[in-house]
């Protein structure tokens, strides 16, 4: 069913770990290629299933999405946002340099 | 006095708005048999201080003749929920002491209802697993053992787990695919996960938004109704909350089954399924017949595709959801060279094997070139899933089925092969994947004398119908046995 029939491989698997922000040694990669190959020809199963016509399911139970107003309802809690970050300082988050 | 671990939820709020014990002495023997249960590894964190303050104050709104409809029971809350001052670990080493400043919504309304919280009970990582091993606070054990050590089932297998030992009254439970109810069938307790959208999930930590719903574990159908009816109601804060009001879910399990159309859905047996299950569900038919249901049968076509489609939609939910954990705002944070490379250490060390598999393949079946081929398919299936469900709601009222394909398992047992683990889930996941409200009750134990459930399914927003189907079958197994006390 995927476009693709070559499947997982080391490389698609290292693109995946990037995408998903994980760091993965280089001697894992193979290994991680045929678990995830083995989980989607599982999956495959799924192709049989005749959907044309079918509307994806968006929504667990049937129900108009709520609207409300657009207004401020919280806030003024900047010790609470921080109370549990890894680093902080004068009242900020402390995060590593994401511009050189 | 009696032994106060032994009582009912239901019993033991009568007895303390009777005043016979106090909620201080209630509380008390909890903590005790807690402690002794240390073996069992069902909670995460305890907070017994807090929990004996409580008492007393639930003590001295009981003596005016006030209080809440949970008024000085001893429960316990898994750790999905975020509690106030209590360390919200979700299994996960990656939020590391994170201490919620903020009460989620479900367990606001219990201690609005005078809940008495022992602690957080240990779950799967963030809820991912049918065994309770990929905690990263250990396993949890089965108080039902056999030769040798049990999971209890997952991911609520703590919750499960203590309401089985009697170290509980009741404990809340989150079910995304069954992790209500396949640990309340291995542990020959009750659960109901009710219609999505009947609790709140703000405060939840999410896992799959569209599948997650909270629900109680307890020993008896009455007192899942008793706590569900706490748990649930509309909340604003979250979107999908249904905002309809609640059914009186007590009084619903009275209701009988005379009338009551049952349907018994063909596909729900498995290849290698115990024949003991198949006899169990035969059984539980001619129960619900001589309650005076009318056995139908019906046909749910696409039950086999329901967890290959689970796992896609679930993962890719999880994928997004779990990208929050950055080590930047909260939690652990492992320095790299780099930002980039301090996000992926951070990541790689905080999640477990389990959390992060499910990560890549929910990121994978969502990139660029396969989401059409999967993400979309799955939740096209999905519609066709519901729509099963639709066709037999118009030959009966619920159905009944199997809880799980087996009893509980040895611990180490099955963790090496993630389709064999997800197989658990195979009668459970379809009721997550149309929102529908599903209840296990213990029916009989199995030749190895370990605890075996079956499943009432019921229309969206038919919890009623569930509770009194339930409890018919509740009253017809007479399913009075415990596990042996080999943990103190």
């Amino acid at each position: 069913m995927s476009e693709d029939n070559s499947g997982v491989t080391a490389e698609t698997v290292k693109k995946i770990a990037r995408l998903s922000r994980l760091h993965v040694e280089p001697d894992r990669l193979e290994f991680l290629a045929d678990e995830m190959n083995g989980l989607l020809a599982w999956i495959e199963q799924l192709g049989e299933v005749d959907v044309t016509g079918v509307e994806p399911m968006t929504s667990a139970v049937e129900m108009a999405a709520p609207m409300r107003k657009d207004e401020i309802t919280d806030g003024g809690v900047r010790d609470k946002v921080l109370a549990n970050a890894p680093k902080t300082e004068a009242g900020y988050f402390v995060v590593p340099r994401s511009v050189e | 006095m009696s032994d106060l671990t032994k009582l009912s939820l239901e019993a033991a709020l009568a007895g303390l708005k009777a005043r016979e014990f106090s909620s201080v002495e209630i509380t008390k023997a909890h903590i005790d048999a807690c402690m002794d249960a240390a073996d069992l590894n069902a909670f995460v964190t305890t907070d017994f201080t807090n929990a004996m303050k409580s008492a007393e104050s639930s003590d001295a709104k009981l003596a005016k003749g006030e209080g809440g409809a949970l008024e000085g029971a001893p429960l316990g809350i898994k750790d999905l929920f975020c509690t106030e001052g209590v360390k919200t670990t979700a299994g996960s080493k990656i939020l590391g002491d994170f201490t919620p400043q903020y009460e989620s919504t479900v367990t606001a309304n219990m201690k609005a209802d005078g809940m008495v919280m022992l602690g957080k009970l240990n779950l799967d990582e963030f809820a991912m697993g049918s065994s309770n091993e990929t905690s990263y606070y250990g396993s949890v054990i089965n108080p039902w053992r056999k030769d040798e050590d049990l999971v209890p089932g997952g991911s609520s297998g703590g919750s499960a787990s203590a309401v089985a030992a009697n170290i509980c009254l009741g404990a809340t439970a989150t079910d995304t695919g069954g992790s209500i109810r396949q640990p309340a069938s291995f542990t020959g307790t009750t659960g109901i996960k009710p219609t999505y959208g009947r609790c709140s999930r703000w405060g939840v930590v999410a896992f799959a938004s569209s599948l997650d719903q909270a629900g109680p574990i307890t020993r008896t159908v009455k007192d899942s109704a008793i706590m569900l009816q706490s748990m649930a109601g509309y909340d604003a804060k979250d979107s999908t909350s249904i905002n309809k009001e609640l059914p009186d879910f007590a009084a619903a399990c009275d209701k009988g089954v005379k009338g009551m159309k049952i349907g018994i859905p063909k596909e729900y047996t498995m290849d290698g399924m115990p024949k003991e299950i198949e006899d169990l569900w035969q059984q539980g038919i001619k129960w619900l017949e001589e309650c005076g249901a009318e056995i139908v049968h019906v046909s749910l076509p696409h039950t086999k595709y329901a967890l290959p489609a689970y796992y896609i939609v679930a993962p890719a939910e999880a994928s997004s959801n779990l990208a929050r954990y950055d080590g930047m705002r909260y939690g652990e944070r492992v320095e790299g060279d780099n930002l980039y490379d301090t996000y992926e250490r951070t990541r790689a060390e905080g999640f477990g094997k389990e959390v992060r598999r499910r990560i890549m393949m929910g990121t994978y079946v969502l990139s660029a070139g396969y989401y059409d081929a999967y993400y979309l398919q799955a939740q096209k299936v999905r519609t066709k899933i519901a729509d099963d469900f639709k066709r037999a709601w118009e030959k009966c009222d619920a159905l009944l089925t199997p809880t799980c394909p087996s009893a509980a398992f040895a611990v180490g047992r099955e963790v090496n092969d993630p389709v064999t683990m997800y197989l658990n889930d195979i009668f459970t996941v379809t009721a997550n994947l149309a929102g529908l409200p599903a209840m296990s009750v213990p029916a009989a134990l199995d030749n190895n004398g370990l605890p075996l459930g079956l499943q009432i399914i019921g229309r969206a927003l038919d919890e009623e119908t569930v509770f009194a189907a339930s409890s018919a079958l509740e009253k017809c197994a007479e399913f009075t046995a415990k596990p042996e006390k080999w943990w103190v």
